[in-house]
């Protein structure tokens, strides 16, 4: 593996799509589909990142079992985000019950 | 309250706070997971140095230890990473007044994070004069830490082995979940993060 190049292309094509649209100002005109395209790409790649990370945390097979804390930990997360639209509780709230769920299970 | 310089940096520090709680873990565990990654040390610290992007460092690591070739691996950081082409598209309106100086590492520092309280912030009524600053104490609190977790991830996992045990990765998880369900207010965007969990 070269991480000279790796590191480089990670680099470029990172900071292509976050400067893009800063750099051509004026010129860019994204046009009104496109742009509501878009508008679900985040919500689109950050569940996809997500529901594998918390369905199948070994890596293996999925677990949706109520013996995963990965699961329960998202679940409170959601319903916390929902209750109170406030970040900070959204995060302490997922990781603790994460956390105590798995010493509960015996995941330790 | 009279905005300055000064003041509108500190609130972007202060109030990008609960993002840095989720951030914190999943840095120490990035540093941590680097070595038996297959990354050297200077290839884990470039990581979040030059790349600085979590979630699309996490997937390279998981690449690079699965064997993958590094075109392969770019290629999928520019999948992971094109949201932000949405996020410097919504905030071009706020900051195409700026010169290059400052429009260029507003985006290099551009995350998940601090979009989600600069672009609050940036619908608040106040008068936009000094908004930038907010959102560059945002960026600049977040590479700070970036790189702190990273450190202490690559330390402790080498006084420390296990620790890629703890779990810490759920704090991605419940960072991401943090950011997404604002987002879910009406059925099309439901429906988005359904069907894109079923395919993730």
């Amino acid at each position: 593996m070269n991480e000279f190049l790796l590191v480089g292309g990670m680099f470029l094509v990172t900071f292509l799509v976050r400067y893009l649209p800063f750099g051509l100002a004026g010129s860019l005109q994204i046009p009104e589909p496109l742009e509501r395209a878009l508008r679900y790409v985040p919500v689109a790649v950050l569940m996809a990142i997500v529901s594998p990370a918390v369905l199948i945390p070994q890596g293996d097979s999925v677990q949706f079992s109520w013996q995963n804390p990965h699961l329960l930990g998202a679940c409170a997360a959601f319903l916390a985000g929902w209750w109170k639209n406030n970040l900070l509780l959204t995060i302490v709230v997922g990781m603790a019950v994460f956390f105590i769920s798995r010493f509960l299970i015996g995941g330790f | 309250m009279n905005s300055t310089p000064q003041t509108e940096f500190w609130r972007g520090v202060r109030d990008t706070f609960p993002l840095i709680v989720g951030a914190i873990p999943f840095g120490i565990i990035f540093g941590t997971l680097s070595e038996s990654g297959g990354l050297s040390l200077w290839g884990a610290l470039a990581f979040s140095a030059i790349v600085f992007a979590g979630s699309a460092q996490f997937i390279a690591l998981g690449m690079v230890s699965a064997g993958a070739t590094w075109p392969v691996i770019v290629l999928t950081t520019f999948v992971v990473n094109l949201r932000h082409l949405l996020y410097s598209t919504t905030l071009l309106q706020q900051v195409r007044h700026l010169p290059q100086r400052w429009r260029i590492p507003l985006a290099f520092w551009l995350t998940d994070e601090t979009f989600a309280v600069a672009v609050r912030h940036y619908a608040e009524p106040s008068p936009i004069i000094h908004k930038h600053w907010y959102y560059l104490g945002s960026a600049l609190i977040m590479y700070f830490n970036w790189q702190l977790c990273t450190m202490i991830g690559i330390f402790f996992g080498r006084v420390m082995p296990g620790l890629e045990e703890w779990g810490l990765d759920f704090a991605m998880s419940a960072t991401f979940i943090g950011i997404v369900v604002p987002y879910l207010k009406n059925r099309p965007m439901i429906t988005a993060a359904i069907v894109a969990s079923g395919l993730g």
